[in-house]
């Protein structure tokens, strides 16, 4: 075992710590019996990564977990990440570090450049599991917390026996709450699995994993194999009943967030099409295609981005919302100013111009930017997902929630406390009144109109994270936006809040049930029910000026 | 013409006028009867939206074509005669498909016809090319429980995709709990119904089993991945079979990587995922998950590579990928440029008869032969999705030496098609009934 220190350098952090942990197993797996009896030479087991087969490798893996070399966590790592080459004629490995150094997996010896006949070695999921369950207890007893609690879940999904003694070890020097919770329940895990542990151990150890109380647990505990003690399998058979029942109270917590996030989306698609035809009585058949005008502004705002100035990407959205108001907002003056102007009072006309247009938009778009998904990421900070409970909350769902309800909020205070929203009403309500009072009703028409596409473009900047940014983006959202605005009442934004949020909820309470086929259609006919009774939606405009 | 009457009616009628107009009159003969001029020419249709929702898969399609065309009039053309490629676009409207291919036989006098995407549009298309008696090449992986005369199937059938990727999770990830997950439609729903009767002669339990459609384009996924997750946590390892179609996977991904389900716990193994869907992913979560299909871009044959190329030479856009319904076009254009040459006529029935026992070289390494049914021999490949977007192939070990499975038209799992064969070359039968020994037999 001999390595020169200097030529780890560039891994030296990771390894340090590594070997510190490595030093420590090799003491208590010296004690565990036979383990580290397995035949073969650390440089024997390394070359197994060279036969390009995932059975060889994962035997090199389960040999190298316990070989006590400090260079196995640096190979097992690198394999994860995909930095492990292999030369099958010379049976040599390579690891590339981070920073594009290579070194010799065998001896941790500098190698100059890649061999030409190197390639990857290959991973396939039973292989990621493997390196997945070696790094954790590889792991366990890292210095960085969240490290050691992600090693710990890994020990708690694949519960062998051979991590018991570095989880005891971890345990023993755990200062962190959080973190020591975690290495309990794997410790509970580990021994409810093992042959011999006592029947009093195992108990125990339920009632820890009862504690925990989520998914994780119950798959756990309904994996148990059949032939625990009868005591036990009760125990077993109680906890899980009882982590049912809590997860059942959950789930209902959890279709009420997903109705509330999916009525977000119904809000940021609609909100637009209150405007354009809520107060402005315009059947906006192209509406839809505002939301895709803002999602591929989105999409040349990252390329730009992403080929100018690639460590802004975080902030790509933040400066995508006011180009897609604009961009949107202009293709709605447009609009307005050469086909829906001639066409004010003639509903049907109105249709099926703005039908057409769509379709003109649509292929524009597929001309220019090509029929296929246009790839739009997530900044970092709309990635990923936190707990709550025993629920799952994503964050890119949570930032559209906020987003909507900040537009909806800024859109209502223009409307109230701006001159041009006072002029929009006044024209909306009564035009020849407002006319002859001296505002210019065409252009207030034309900026009403540019202002409810603008808005459907800030939507699709939201969207455009969630759904695909093709030239079909909008269809799929007119429908929904039409049934939005008509059943929370048209011309009232407040209708269209409270209409978008009780149709995502009731969805989202529908689609468990019957099914996300069935559920839309259920939806759509209670809407159809509904508007016969209330034939002007949830919040029905009073006065005069309906009828006008 | 225009110019003719012109000068006639000036009154000015010099000889040089007179020549000009003859001329003229020459010009526009012959482009009224253009199949004088072009008679040496043999036009090969190719229907394949270029416009609405099915757009994002079938332009690629086309522009293959026009590719293949291009490099089999470089090499001289068939028989001495030069191809001409007649494009259509029906726009993701399935009348419209019938419509334009009866444009395309009738009209045009097209050979051949190289088109369709999904099943509806094919089943939409298909009393057009038996009544004007043409040839259809269908390039894309379909349902199964079909065989026309008129219609080549150069995708796979149900045997050559879902059931190899079924067996392949059973064998390598031991999975024991099954969600089939689809696009409410016909190709989902009867895959699914092979694919379930086939679990269950395989010992799976029916609550071991959770299907599930969603509408075209669905974007909400949030129940149903939860529900997934449900599903999964039974102490049984759990993998997902999608049939999701195109564009509502990027969102369905797209939450899976947001829930932080992992390969490694439930795999999601995808029949219509492939390099060109991913184009439109950030597919970093997603590594790991898998596709079963009958071709990878990242496959490395010479033939392959040699395809890529002269892709990318084509299409002028290096970045452009290959997938698996661009090599079904390729072997069944060469296939049928081979059925021509053997028939030494482009007379569909002659052409008909010749195409069976046509071999063609595949892209991956193996050698595709056209069989009775009018369905092919394929290799069968699943690869996992990697970080940039291409596919690593797990299953076979060495995918150049791949076995390759003849495509069944009728399931042998579903009751009522395990009965049926097609056979167009000895009982020239498309639904020939074993039992009751008579051509016409029904799946139920």
């Amino acid at each position: 075992m001999f390595f020169n220190s200097d030529n780890l350098r560039h891994v030296a952090g990771r390894i340090r710590r590594a070997g510190a942990i490595l030093a420590l197993s090799i003491t208590m797996w010296s004690g565990c019996s036979g383990i580290g009896a397995h035949a073969g030479s650390f440089e024997d087991d390394v070359a197994l990564f060279a036969a390009r087969s995932f059975a060889e490798s994962e035997t090199a893996v389960t040999h190298l977990q316990v070989s006590g070399n400090p260079l196995a966590y640096p190979i097992i790592s690198a394999l994860k990440d995909g930095r492990l080459y292999a030369e099958e004629d010379s049976k040599k490995v390579f690891i590339k570090g981070p920073d594009g150094k290579i070194i010799d997996a065998a001896n941790g010896q500098s190698v100059g450049a890649l061999p030409d006949g190197a390639g990857v070695v290959r991973l396939n999921n039973r292989l990621r599991r493997t390196i997945d369950a070696a790094l954790g207890s590889l792991t366990l007893l890292s210095p960085d917390v969240s490290v050691r609690v992600r090693a710990a879940q890994s020990v708690f999904k694949n519960h062998e026996e051979s991590s018991l003694a570095p989880l005891d070890a971890a345990l023993k020097n755990e200062s962190n709450d959080a973190a020591r919770k975690v290495l309990t329940a794997a410790r509970a895990a580990v021994i409810l699995f093992k042959a011999d542990a006592s029947e009093a151990d195992k108990l125990d150890a339920i009632t820890i994993i009862k504690a925990r109380g989520d998914q994780d647990a119950l798959a756990l505990l309904s994996g148990l194999p059949g032939d625990m003690s009868p005591a036990v399998a009760r125990a077993a058979t109680a906890a899980m009943t009882s982590i049912k029942g809590n997860l059942a109270l959950w789930s209902t917590v959890q279709n009420a967030w997903y109705g509330l996030s999916l009525g977000s989306v119904l809000l940021l698609a609609a909100i637009g099409l209150a405007i354009t035809f809520g107060v402005m009585g315009v059947i906006n058949m192209a509406h839809g295609e505002m939301v895709m005008v803002g999602a591929y502004t989105t999409f040349v705002v990252q390329e730009t981005i992403r080929t100018s100035y690639p460590t802004a990407f975080d902030y790509s959205l933040l400066i995508a919302v006011p180009l897609a108001f604009v961009v949107a907002g202009a293709v709605g003056v447009l609009i307005e100013c050469t086909i829906i102007r001639f066409l004010y009072g003639r509903p049907l006309e109105t249709l099926l111009a703005t039908w057409g247009l769509s379709l003109i938009l649509q292929q524009a778009v597929r001309t220019i930017f090509g029929p296929n998904n246009r790839e739009v990421g997530n900044p970092s900070w709309m990635s990923g997902a936190f707990d709550i409970g025993q629920i799952t909350i994503t964050y890119n769902r949570l930032w559209i929630l906020c987003f909507a309800l900040t537009v909806f909020i800024i859109l209502l205070a223009m409307l109230r406390f701006t001159r041009l929203g006072l002029e929009m009403r006044a024209v909306t309500q009564n035009r020849r009144m407002a006319a002859s009072m001296g505002i210019a009703t065409s252009r207030v028409d034309a900026l009403t109109f540019g202002l409810g596409s603008g808005i459907a473009g800030v939507a699709g900047v939201a969207l455009s994270q969630i759904d695909n940014v093709s030239p079909n983006l909008g269809q799929s959202y007119i429908i929904d936006s039409f049934m939005v605005v008509v059943f929370g009442g048209v011309g009232n934004l407040w209708g269209t809040l409270i209409g978008a949020f009780t149709l995502g909820i009731a969805n989202k309470f529908l689609e468990p049930v019957a099914g996300a086929v069935l559920g839309k259609i259920a939806i759509l006919v209670l809407i159809i029910l509904f508007i016969q009774k209330r034939p002007r939606g949830l919040f029905a405009l009073k006065g005069r000026a309906v009828d006008a | 013409m225009t110019l003719s009457t012109k000068s006639l009616s000036s009154g000015l009628l010099s000889r040089r006028t007179w020549l000009t107009a003859v001329a003229g009159l020459c010009l526009g003969f012959s482009t009224f009867t253009p199949a004088h001029a072009a008679d040496d020419t043999i036009k090969v249709g190719i229907l394949h939206s270029l416009s609405g929702t099915m757009a994002i898969s079938e332009t690629t399609l086309k522009d293959v074509m026009l590719m293949l065309i291009d490099e089999q009039n470089k090499k001289g053309g068939v028989l001495g005669r030069k191809l001409e490629a007649v494009v259509v676009d029906p726009a993701s409207n399935w009348p419209l498909f019938a419509e334009k291919a009866r444009e395309l036989i009738t009209k045009d006098k097209v050979s051949v016809v190289f088109g369709c995407w999904t099943s509806v549009s094919r089943k939409s298309v298909l009393p057009v090319f038996k009544e004007l008696n043409s040839i259809l090449f269908y390039p894309v992986q379909y349902e199964g429980e079909e065989s026309e005369r008129n219609v080549f199937y150069t995708g796979a059938a149900p045997n050559q995709q879902a059931i190899p990727a079924v067996d392949y999770l059973m064998k390598e990830e031991k999975v024991q709990r099954w969600v089939l997950a689809g696009t409410d439609y016909v190709y989902p729903r009867t895959t699914n119904k092979i694919l379930e009767a086939y679990l269950k002669s395989r010992g799976v339990a029916q609550d071991d089993i959770m299907i599930n459609y969603t509408p075209f384009s669905h974007s909400d996924w949030q129940t149903i991945v939860s529900d997934i997750k449900k599903f999964g946590s039974a102490g049984k390892k759990t993998a997902v079979v999608s049939t999701i179609n195109g564009d509502a996977n990027v969102p369905f991904y797209k939450e899976l990587g947001n829930q932080g389900i992992k390969a490694t716990d439930i795999p999601v193994v995808a029949f219509s995922v492939g390099e060109e869907e991913l184009a439109g992913i950030d597919t970093k979560p997603l590594v790991g998950h898998l596709a079963a299909w009958n071709y990878f871009e990242s496959i490395k044959t010479p033939a392959n590579l040699a395809f890529i190329k002269e892709w990318h030479a084509f299409t002028k856009n290096p970045k452009r990928t290959t997938n698996d319904p661009m090599e079904a076009h390729y072997i069944g254009f060469n296939m049928w440029v081979k059925a021509v040459e053997k028939a030494k006529s482009f007379d569909p029935d002659k052409v008909i008869d010749a195409l069976p026992g046509i071999k063609q070289a595949n892209l991956t390494g193996g050698i595709s032969e056209m069989l009775p049914n009018h369905h092919i021999t394929k290799p069968v490949f699943i690869g996992e999705i990697q970080g940039d977007g291409q596919f690593n192939i797990v299953s076979p070990d060495d995918p150049t030496k791949a076995k390759l499975v003849p495509g069944d038209a009728w399931s042998d799992y579903l009751e009522g098609s395990k009965d049926l064969e097609a056979d167009w070359v000895t009982l020239k039968c498309g639904n020939y009934n074993k039992v009751t020994k008579k051509c016409g037999g029904q799946a139920s």
